[in-house]
């Protein structure tokens, strides 16, 4: 084959393929449009995701308190971010199957999570992973390992010729993982149904992303497995919306699956197990508060006229009601009781283990009887 | 083995291999739910053929050659579970399974106590496993072990055709993860007539396979035949030993072990897998702590080292022969 003259480089080498990650952005950090207002994002659309994003982060307060107080064990804050959780939260129809990592508080709640419940998980009761959409998976402790199993119940559903997706969330450090890179080019090789949302806050608890990775963006991780990779200003819940909007077309139109990368900065500790003030700056935080999604987005809507004072105090009100109400439920909750640990270890409960359940009885009887 | 995949309810006389292959057939048959996934599953049919005919009869949505990636593997059986498929998932050799051990450790056997019974992971992970097929390394350890401890699993492993067969259907069918464990050195070794009737055999419990009263002889997968021969050689001096395929590592069937050792007061353990810490030393643990003052001599444990297993110019000086039974259980009988 002769090749034309302009496909050959300066020295002699014949481009197979180059790559372009395009970048999103509606909002910027001064609450300003950076393109036109998109059709979405009513002004009805941009107060939900607002009141969303601060319900989230009341929430967030709340739980950490817990924490420091010792009524709840450690949790992972997603302080700054909100407009990720939500955004994702919104996107989600009912029967799309979320498969969440362990930061997706925000989105959670939009999916019907019991507030409560996600306390409860998180204060040590498995009973807070059974509530929310059936289908959906519970919080992934481990990293990356959900991305497979998002890959797994994505190409269930192309099994079942269902038309729903999947959408999956991780962190920027569980980008390194061999099961993220795995699951990614299954994605492409199988052609799933499948969202990869990359939560990339900076810090895989204390190594930075500059660190991590040596690519430019996260989102060009798809470029190897043969999907579709963009990435976003995790602090514009639009812009996030906006790219899950595309992925889910791009499903629809057979054309496969997409990672997003959602630049976010987290604001708080990786859990409140850690200390963040070791391995960064405060004046690094200082410049990732300007960045808020909260406040970009109320400065947005007072732009707009939709939001002011008054509301913001009624909306706060309601969010600290609904968040105190909650904690005292998970509060006033009866213990599992110790024999729960045996309950749903198998479906098919086997004989022999009867011996051991004889055992925790025992040790129960003379646990109670030593007080 | 095209020919044999058929749905026939009639007796067949297959080796170990077909007959994983004709439960995965039945099953998948009578179960629309049913994939089956792994590296060469597909048009190879498995790198030993236990997925032969598969793809041609169910097709590729079905049989799914995956990438070369054993986590992504035992993590897509894990996704797929619990969206209301039932994968079966192959490991070409169970030492190449330890990447997908974490989604077994971790999520398959957890994710119905962690959901409360929300969702759970009804699959099998298949894989080859043992000694003596003069293999290349890591291609031939025994890690049963291993899966034993993990809670919330059920580790089968299949000493006969037969076995095999409704094991397998019985794995397929189990609402929680089960590894399977194929010997791959008996995959072939002998014929045995059973119906392929898509009858399930019971998990959780050992099978006597030869009554006795002079000693009990506990063993599982390929080790069987050899345990099997020195029961045969036995009884030529008088020597009447009971043989029990232990066939589901865990949950452990103790009962019946125990049973037949408070009979016969004599037991030697018989497994390919490392001496220490094994399923031997779980046994014969269980029998010190409940059997005791049955005991006529302490329990003894044919096994291999403690070494990696060696390359295969040695490894039949490590593997258990008929005559390490033999000397385990002459030194039992010698003892009052």
């Amino acid at each position: 084959m002769k090749l034309s003259q302009s496909r050959v480089t300066e020295q002699g080498h014949v481009p197979l393929a180059r790559f372009v990650i395009d970048w999103i952005q509606f909002l910027n950090e001064h609450g300003e449009w950076t393109q036109p207002r998109p059709d979405f994002a009513t002004d009805e659309w941009l107060r939900d995701m607002y009141k969303h994003m601060v319900m989230t982060r009341v929430f967030d307060q709340k739980a950490i308190a817990l924490q420091r107080t010792g009524q709840m064990g450690t949790y992972p804050s997603s302080l700054g971010q909100e407009a990720f959780a939500t955004a994702i939260g919104i996107a989600l129809q009912n029967e799309d199957v979320f498969v969440p990592y362990y930061r997706d508080h925000g989105t959670l709640l939009m999916r019907g999570y019991d507030m409560s419940d996600i306390l409860a998980y998180w204060g040590g009761d498995e009973r807070g992973s059974t509530t929310g959409p059936k289908q959906d998976l519970p919080l992934c402790v481990p990293i990356a390992t959900q991305i497979t199993h998002a890959a797994g119940a994505a190409a269930a559903l192309k099994i079942k010729a269902q038309d729903n997706l999947v959408i999956t969330t991780i962190g920027d450090g569980g980008t390194s993982k061999g099961d993220f890179f795995e699951s990614l080019n299954v994605a492409g090789a199988w052609q799933l149904p499948l969202i990869v949302v990359v939560n990339n806050n900076q810090y895989a608890i204390s190594v930075p992303r500059e660190i991590q990775c040596g690519a430019k963006t996260l989102a060009q991780k798809a470029i190897g497995a043969g999907i579709h990779g963009v990435q976003v200003d995790g602090n514009d819940p639009m812009a996030l919306y906006q790219a899950l909007l595309e992925a889910r077309q791009r499903i629809q139109q057979h054309k496969g699956a997409t990672l997003i990368e959602a630049v976010t900065y987290r604001l708080g500790d990786h859990t409140t197990a850690d200390d963040a003030t070791r391995y960064r700056s405060n004046d690094e935080v200082k410049e990732a508060w300007l960045k808020d999604p909260v406040k970009r987005l109320q400065s947005l809507l007072a732009s707009l006229n939709l939001w002011d004072e008054q509301r913001e105090q009624d909306w706060q009100k309601q969010c600290a009601k609904s968040v105190d109400a909650a904690v005292k439920r998970y509060l006033a909750r009866e213990p599992q009781q110790p024999a729960a640990m045996f309950d749903y270890l198998y479906e098919q409960w086997p004989e022999v283990m009867n011996e051991q359940l004889d055992l925790l009885i025992d040790k129960i009887d003379r646990m109670s009887s030593s007080h | 083995m095209a020919e044999a995949i058929q749905d026939t309810h009639e007796l067949v006389d297959t080796v170990l291999l077909e007959a994983v292959n004709l439960a995965i057939h039945w099953e998948m048959q009578h179960d629309e739910n049913v994939v089956v996934l792994g590296e060469d599953v597909g048009s190879n049919g498995g790198v030993f053929r236990a997925t032969d005919g598969l793809k041609q009869k169910f097709g590729f949505k079905r049989v799914m050659d995956t990438p070369l990636a054993e986590a992504l593997i035992g993590g897509l059986a894990v996704g797929m579970s619990t969206q209301g498929l039932r994968p079966i998932a192959e490991i070409q050799f169970s030492g190449f399974i330890f990447p997908a051990l974490e989604h077994l450790m971790c999520h398959a056997a957890r994710m119905r106590n962690r959901t409360r019974g929300r969702l759970s992971c009804p699959m099998v992970l298949r894989a080859p496993y043992g000694g003596g097929i003069h293999a290349p390394e890591h291609h031939s350890e025994s890690i049963e072990a291993l899966m034993a401890h993990i809670p919330g699993l059920r580790v089968v492993i299949p000493s006969s055709p037969a076995r095999a067969y409704g094991l397998l259907l019985a794995a397929i069918r189990d609402p929680d993860p089960v590894i399977f464990l194929e010997p791959k050195r008996v995959y072939r070794s002998s014929k045995q007539s059973y119906e392929n009737n898509g009858e399930a055999l019971p998990l959780d419990s050992c099978f006597t396979l030869r009554q006795g009263k002079d000693i009990t002889l506990v063993s599982w997968g390929a080790s069987i035949a050899e345990t099997l021969q020195a029961a045969d050689a036995l009884a030529e001096h008088g020597i009447d030993a009971e043989v029990i395929d232990v066939a589901s590592i865990k949950p452990l069937d103790m009962q019946t072990i125990l049973i037949s050792v408070a009979r016969t007061g004599r037991c030697v353990i018989v497994h390919e897998a490392a001496k220490s810490f094994a399923v031997g030393a779980e046994i014969a643990a269980q029998v010190s702590e409940k059997c005791f003052l049955n005991l006529q001599a302490p329990v003894q444990r044919v096994a291999g080292f403690d070494t990696h297993m060696p390359y295969f110019q040695n490894e039949h000086y490590y593997m258990p022969n008929v005559q390490d039974i033999l000397a385990a259980v002459d030194k039992s009988m010698k003892e009052e």
